[in-house]
């Protein structure tokens, strides 16, 4: 299969293009005038980081979304996407990684919904004919899947070859597919390559958007980087190794000097994890967490970092693991046990997992620890209020008084009040999920600040996120997890961008899956 | 894996569902072409809603059974027509309510709507004497409006469907009140009005349940030969697939909503008829019995899942349960407590035989 690409097609003309396209939101650039041409009889793969603007990029082409400035050419002609449906009148279907199908309704239903063949007069639908196109497509597509059952009841991997065959069914000329493998196994890989290739030297183009440099490297024939909403390079695959995407991809300059100091090995180990798995996406994860130090977790989107806190402090199931507080054999089921073994997790969305947003500063603060505050079966609201202030004072929390309803406090006090309420109760090991999303520059440094001043009076840290610089400031040791395995551990003196992205793109399963098929 | 795990990865929780498949997928390579469906029930797939159909009927056997073996005076035809007959009401509104539960909706303005639709109709031919015709065709196209404010309530201002159409509810309440002074109509003078409900144009059975069985089969076809049940569901199963799909999910879902509409309008024809008069509160209750058919029936609350065939006999249950326990002597007030265990026993029924699962 490697050498498919070998003497294939000579690229067309330009299909799709997209000239000096921008688009911005609240606070962030997107895109900052990017080009970018698909040509007819081309495997397209468009990559960057998180965040990169891979994905506003594809809702401006297949309009989602409507650029700020910029145009969109489809076969040389200036054009509108202002709607889906009007991208795909002109052949851009786009195979999103969620899918938009309709549980209740069957293949043949999907596929042609909204365009149903009729009985003559136009009045009954004719679903003999809808199954036999159905059928009819799912042939070429080499599938066997029978166009009368219920989407809902299809695996995801056949899901997704209703929905190519859905873009089929619109006469694509291009098709845009966001991590298409992500739950496929091997053989169905290679099967939906089979259908890509077959697709494209009917000139067409597939824009193939994915974190997996050896799929890259096998089935494209262009490889696009974008970083930070701008365009980095675009070149025929050929000429790039997987090392030189990478570094395209993360090149991003970091400031010197903002690292932390070494620290010396010494410390007690306050948490170890071994072989901790849940049902859906990690597997057999360790690590451990010494006292006083910031461990960074570093991954791209679905590494399933968030999904091993997660599992650690008991809030969705695991189906292996131990775990260890001080050297103590311990279990934890619910959050519960996490926070009576000092672990506090400060969820990525603080909205909806971490504050009561109607709720006043105090009552948040408080929310965990309300026994202490207990007089005789009532709650001291004197003590409350005091414990609340203090705390504001100390983290700074900038706020006209402890009664203030939280979601008048900016992101950055909001997360402060999250932290609060950990300390409060006592935890000694913080697990901080993405801690500065949606914070503001100037409030970030000050969360930094903050999480630097906890490490160095003896807090242990755990720090998952998506930002690298982040990642490469704070973290004394960096954890990189892909695919539900933790890849690599890095001590921060030898972290670099590349190798961090490197382990992050290091797709286990497969190897992974063949070796316990084996065992 | 059951079924509802990956219609949940196919409403768009494609990342948790894909993670899961994943783990099957490194227990072995099985090749696209042999994993079509996953997880098998005993039903087969194209059989499956005839199943839920022969069990709602069974249902309705059962009961017959039982209430005619503790008194058999229950089966004799007077008794069985004159029940059909009172079923009509809650049955042609659960017609239409199945064209909104489909989308996922609820609507509760059946009952008190069937009210104000009644008076309208009344008015336009007591108080401004103008033909029963013109009088039929207001009643109806007042339930159409009072269908098509609720669509657009829900569909274009985004209000939740349980809210919105309770306020109409009692925006309907009072308005019926108003327009009827709160007094009764008296229609005997009105030639003929009476018939359309109790005439027999086929010797033996009432018109109401003649007019009832003609409405089941359009709104069948509606349902499952035509566009309107197709995007009904469609919009019930994954509103924003069926947009990107292309399909004015809007325009749609207010036609959902004015179809109960009408079928509530004709309920009020048919309930003023069969009483010969109008007043403010007939319809009071309605709607909940109207909802309870559509549920025995097997149309599912929570959208993209709805029988035609089920909210029928889903109806003719409710008024066997209502005539058989009298027939039996069990007191009315006991009634609705009965209805209520049936219609549990009904969804709990339906969870059992997903699997444990609301889908």
């Amino acid at each position: 299969m490697t050498d498919m690409t070998a003497d294939r097609r000579r690229p067309g003309p330009p299909l799709l293009e997209a000239r000096a396209v921008s688009k911005a939101f609240p606070g962030v650039k997107a895109l900052q005038g990017v080009d970018f041409a698909v040509r007819a009889g081309e495997v397209h793969a468009l990559v960057g980081e998180n965040g990169a603007g891979k994905s506003t990029l594809m809702k401006i082409l297949s309009g989602l979304y409507q650029p700020d400035a910029g145009e969109i050419r489809v076969r040389g002609q200036a054009v509108g996407l202002p709607t889906p449906l009007s991208a795909r009148r002109l052949g851009i279907s786009v195979i999103h990684q969620e899918f938009f199908l309709m549980a209740h309704l069957t293949v043949a239903q999907n596929i042609f919904i909204g365009r149903e063949p009729k009985l003559p007069g136009a009045l009954f639908l004719d679903d003999r004919l809808l199954n036999r196109k159905a059928a009819a497509l799912l042939e070429r597509l080499g599938v066997d899947i029978d166009p009368r059952v219920q989407v809902g009841r299809l695996t995801v991997a056949a899901q997704q070859m209703v929905e190519i065959a859905k873009a089929l069914s619109f006469d694509s000329s291009v098709l845009i597919m966001d991590e298409p493998t992500a739950a496929l196994t091997q053989s169905e890989v290679e099967t939906l390559f089979r259908i890509i290739l077959e697709f494209v030297s009917e000139s067409a183009a597939v824009v193939y958007i994915s974190h997996r440099m050896e799929e890259i490297k096998q089935i494209a024939d262009r490889i696009t980087v974008l970083r930070d909403g701008q365009l980095v390079d675009s070149r025929p695959a050929a000429e790039l190794e997987i090392r030189d995407v990478i570094r395209l991809m993360v090149g991003r300059v970091i400031t010197a000097g903002a690292r932390p100091e070494p620290r010396s090995a010494k410390a007690d180990t306050v948490l170890e994890v071994e072989q901790l798995s849940t049902a859906t996406l990690v597997k057999s994860v360790s690590f451990d967490l010494k006292r006083g130090e910031i461990l960074g977790f570093a991954g791209l989107m679905g590494a399933g970092r968030t999904e091993t806190a997660r599992a650690l402090v008991g809030a969705d199931p695991k189906t292996a693991g131990r775990v260890r507080v001080n050297g103590q054999p311990v279990k934890i089921t619910s959050p519960a046990d996490a926070v009576a073994k000092g672990i506090g997790y400060l969820s990525e969305d603080r909205k909806r997992f971490g504050l009561i947003m109607r709720q006043d500063v105090v009552r948040n603060i408080t929310l965990s620890s309300l026994p202490r505050f207990n007089r005789f079966g009532l709650l001291d609201d004197h003590a409350m209020n005091e414990a609340a202030e203090s705390f504001c004072r100390l983290l700074a929390v900038k706020t006209p008084s402890v009664h203030q309803q939280v979601s008048n406090l900016s992101g950055g006090n909001q997360q402060k009040v999250v932290l609060a309420k950990w300390l409060e109760r006592d935890c000694d090991i913080l697990i901080f999920d993405e801690p500065t999303r949606g914070i503001d520059v100037g409030a970030k440094q000050e969360i930094y600040d903050l999480l630097r001043r906890l490490a160095g009076e003896g807090k242990s840290i755990i720090m998952i996120s998506s930002e690298m610089e982040e990642i490469l400031r704070l973290s004394d040791r960096i954890v990189v997890m892909c695919d539900g395995c933790v890849t690599g551990v890095l001590a921060n003196a030898e972290a670099t961008q590349e190798n961090i992205m490197e382990l992050a793109t290091r797709f286990c399963h497969r190897e992974a899956g063949d070796l316990n098929a084996a065992a | 894996m059951s079924a509802t795990d990956e219609t949940e990865a196919g409403l768009g929780g494609a990342a948790r569902g894909s993670a899961a498949s994943r783990k099957s997928a490194t227990a072995g390579s099985a090749a696209i072409a042999a994993v079509g469906v996953a997880g098998r029930s005993l039903v087969p797939d194209r059989y499956r809603g005839f199943f839920q159909q022969a069990m709602v009927l069974a249902t309705l056997v059962v009961l017959f059974v039982l209430f005619a073996s503790v008194n058999p005076a229950f089966l004799n035809w007077p008794t069985i027509s004159s029940m059909l007959l009172a079923a009509v009401v809650t049955g042609v509104q659960a017609l239409g309510l199945c064209f909104v539960i489909a989308t996922g909706g609820i609507d509760l303005t059946p009952g008190l709507g069937m009210s104000v639709t009644a008076v309208v109709g009344a008015q336009l031919m007591v108080a401004f004497h103008l033909p029963m015709a013109i009088g039929i065709l207001g009643c109806v196209l007042c339930g159409a409006l009072i269908g098509t404010v609720n669509g657009f309530l829900v569909a274009k201002v985004k209000m939740q469907p349980m809210i919105a159409t309770l306020a109409m509810m009692m925006v309907c309440w009072g308005m019926s009140l108003v327009l009827s002074n709160g007094t009764n109509i008296y229609l005997r003078e009105i030639e003929g009005y009476g018939k359309i409900a109790t005439g027999h144009l086929i010797p033996g059975l009432p018109n109401a349940v003649l007019i009832f069985a003609v409405l089941a089969v359009v709104a069948g076809v509606l349902m499952g030969k035509t566009s309107v049940g197709r995007y009904a569901l469609a919009i019930g199963s994954n509103k924003e697939a069926a947009r990107i799909s292309g399909i004015k999910t809007v325009r749609w879902e207010i036609a959902m909503y004015a179809i109960c509409g009408v079928f509530t309008g004709i309920s009020g024809v048919i309930m003023s008829s069969r009483l010969n008069q109008a007043q403010g509160l007939i319809g009071q209750g309605y709607e909940m019995y109207a909802i309870a058919a559509a549920v025995i029936g097997g149309t599912s609350l929570r959208g993209g899942r709805a029988s035609i065939f089920g909210a029928v006999i889903g109806a003719i249950t409710i008024q066997t349960i209502f005539t058989g326990l009298t027939f039996i002597g069990v007191a009315d007030q006991w009634q609705k407590v009965v209805l209520g265990g049936v219609v549990l026993v009904a969804v709990f029924i339906d969870i059992m035989r997903r699997g444990g699962k609301e889908e």
